[in-house]
């Protein structure tokens, strides 16, 4: 295992030695020290890495990732794994904003709470939070999944496309085209499956689905007289 | 963009480190805003009966002890005085109305940053820790602080357009955001007897403040009308004689990172001006939540 620690070493430095990985593997264990909030540590990881952050990360940390495991043993701060493609991002202390926006595939795992705007525009990412996830979540997200165990804050799933959403918790508005929707069998076992990933012990049977209504894909004739 | 941080200290042993403690803060939000800092350090409290003014000059070799001198003589009461660097604080043993008028008709370019029992107002254009140096923050005493590093967005750089703006007694503001509607807020509360020295949006919202509380609002009360009434981005952290305040608005786009430990409470931007703290590896750390206000006020 390797130790990077950021009170020497720099965000390129590390960042860098994570990236040198990409062609040949020489080193699959990564230990990240002293992160102490910085900005953008582990981004754009193109391996099948194991890295632990030890502490609180900044903005957008691990994002961009692909096919590595990232721990943050600490909170993360804005945009953390946004624009992931693959692989597994853990956060064992709480998220701020955005969390996983964008991101396109693998597994985001918040133990925490997650704030405003979690998985805004997803395309694609697993999304499991542990608590609770801020308002505007899952705006405009395009597919995937996003599971709440705790309660989900206002506008959840503002002009949602085909996200996924399952909350445990009360919901404290849907945003527009959003609507609960009947939690078939197909759905149970779905949900059942994202958090036998996440590592999360909780009943799929306790939480509610919720959707697109579809009613804003395509403009309505019968509107135009609004514009 | 601009930075935010404040301390306010449970443990009255550490009130002597306070600049210490709080100056690295400061400059790590550097990058949050470069191009002028302030802070507003609560401490050193005059009695009943006296006000503490904060008091600038345009010109820095000012004649800040003739001013004294006329004070005490014309006004016949008694006062003491320090100058530090381009600031001067008055302590004086009078009423904040009749030292007002006073300044501004005998003294009208010489500006008040702060009146109260406890507060000092520093600020400057320039890097934050050139700032903290020429007023000596490392070396001040005090139970709270708060501070701003500005990256101005909404008017120009000036020293009267950086924070922290003063409220009303012992209050005062730092303002991360933008505001879209102060223009009209503004004419508004001119009109209610509300006086702005800049075009800057932040001045507007201490403006507000300052217009509800002598409505007769609590701080509380103060803050909820706030949420109503102004319209933009805000995480605002106020500063009071006996502790601080921190909102956000509704829709949070502004960062806020809120830590507690038994010595403290500190209140950043971001984590990083949080990472010098003593004990901050095992302090509650949390964000504040959107259109909420969290205060902490000693007793």
């Amino acid at each position: 295992m390797k130790t990077i620690d950021l009170a020497e070493s720099s965000i390129r430095e590390l960042n860098q030695a994570l990236h040198d990985q990409a062609p040949e593997c020489l080193e699959r264990e990564f230990e990240v020290l002293n992160p102490k909030g910085q900005h953008n540590i582990a981004c754009g990881i193109d391996q099948n890495l194991s890295v632990d952050i030890r502490g609180h990360a900044g903005y957008f940390c691990a994002g961009m990732n692909k096919k590595a495991h990232v721990v943050i043993h600490g909170n993360a701060g804005q945009g953390v794994a946004e624009n992931m493609m693959s692989g597994t991002v853990r956060v064992k202390g709480d998220a701020s904003q955005a969390a996983g926006a964008t991101a396109q595939g693998g597994l985001l795992v918040i133990e925490g709470n997650a704030g405003a705007r979690c998985g805004i525009s997803m395309k694609g990412v697993d999304i499991v939070v542990k608590g609770d996830v801020g308002h505007m979540s899952c705006f405009m997200g395009q597919s995937g999944a996003l599971v709440v165990c705790g309660d989900a804050g206002e506008a959840l799933g503002d002009s949602l496309y085909e996200v996924h959403i399952f909350v445990k918790g009360e919901v404290k508005s849907l945003g527009a085209d959003c609507v609960e929707k009947e939690m078939r069998q197909e759905h149970l076992e779905e949900l059942t499956d994202l958090l036998n990933r996440a590592g999360v012990n909780e009943d799929p049977a306790s939480f509610k689905r919720y959707g697109s209504a579809r009613q804003l894909y395509n403009f309505k004739v019968d509107n135009a007289s609004a514009y | 963009m601009c930075g935010i941080v404040g301390l306010y200290l449970k443990n009255p042993e550490l009130e002597s480190r306070i600049g210490e403690l709080f100056k690295p803060m400061l400059i790590a939000m550097t990058d949050r805003g470069p191009d002028s800092a302030g802070f507003a350090i609560y401490g050193d409290e005059v009695g009943e009966g006296w006000v503490k003014l904060t008091l600038r000059h345009p010109a820095a070799e000012y004649d800040w002890e003739t001013l004294a001198t006329r004070l005490k003589t014309e006004l016949q009461l008694e006062l003491s005085w320090f100058q530090n660097a381009s600031v001067a604080v008055f302590k004086v043993g009078a009423e904040e109305a009749a030292l007002r008028e006073w300044l501004s008709e005998e003294a009208p370019d010489v500006l008040i940053l702060s009146v109260g029992q406890s507060i000092e107002i520093l600020k400057e254009v320039g890097l934050p820790e050139k700032i903290a140096d020429t007023f000596n923050l490392e070396g001040m005493k005090g139970s709270h602080i708060i501070g701003h590093t500005r990256m101005a967005t909404e008017s120009a750089v000036t020293m009267e357009g950086s924070h922290p703006f003063s409220t009303g007694m012992d209050l005062c503001l730092v303002h991360n955001g933008s505001l879209s509607n102060h223009n009209r807020l503004r004419e508004n509360l001119k009109r209610e007897g509300i006086t702005f020295e800049t075009q800057n949006d932040s001045e507007v919202a201490a403006g507000y403040l300052t217009w509800r509380l002598q409505q007769g609002d609590s701080l509380k009360e103060a803050l909820e009308h706030a949420l109503e009434d102004l319209d933009g981005f805000f995480t605002f952290t106020i500063g009071t004689r006996n502790g601080f305040a921190v909102m956000r608005d509704p829709i949070a786009c502004k960062p806020a990172v809120l830590a507690e430990t038994d010595d403290y409470v500190a209140m950043a931007s971001e984590y990083q001006a949080l990472t010098t703290l003593p004990g901050i590896e095992n302090a509650k750390v949390w964000e504040p939540e959107p259109a909420t206000f969290y205060v902490w006020e000693r007793s």
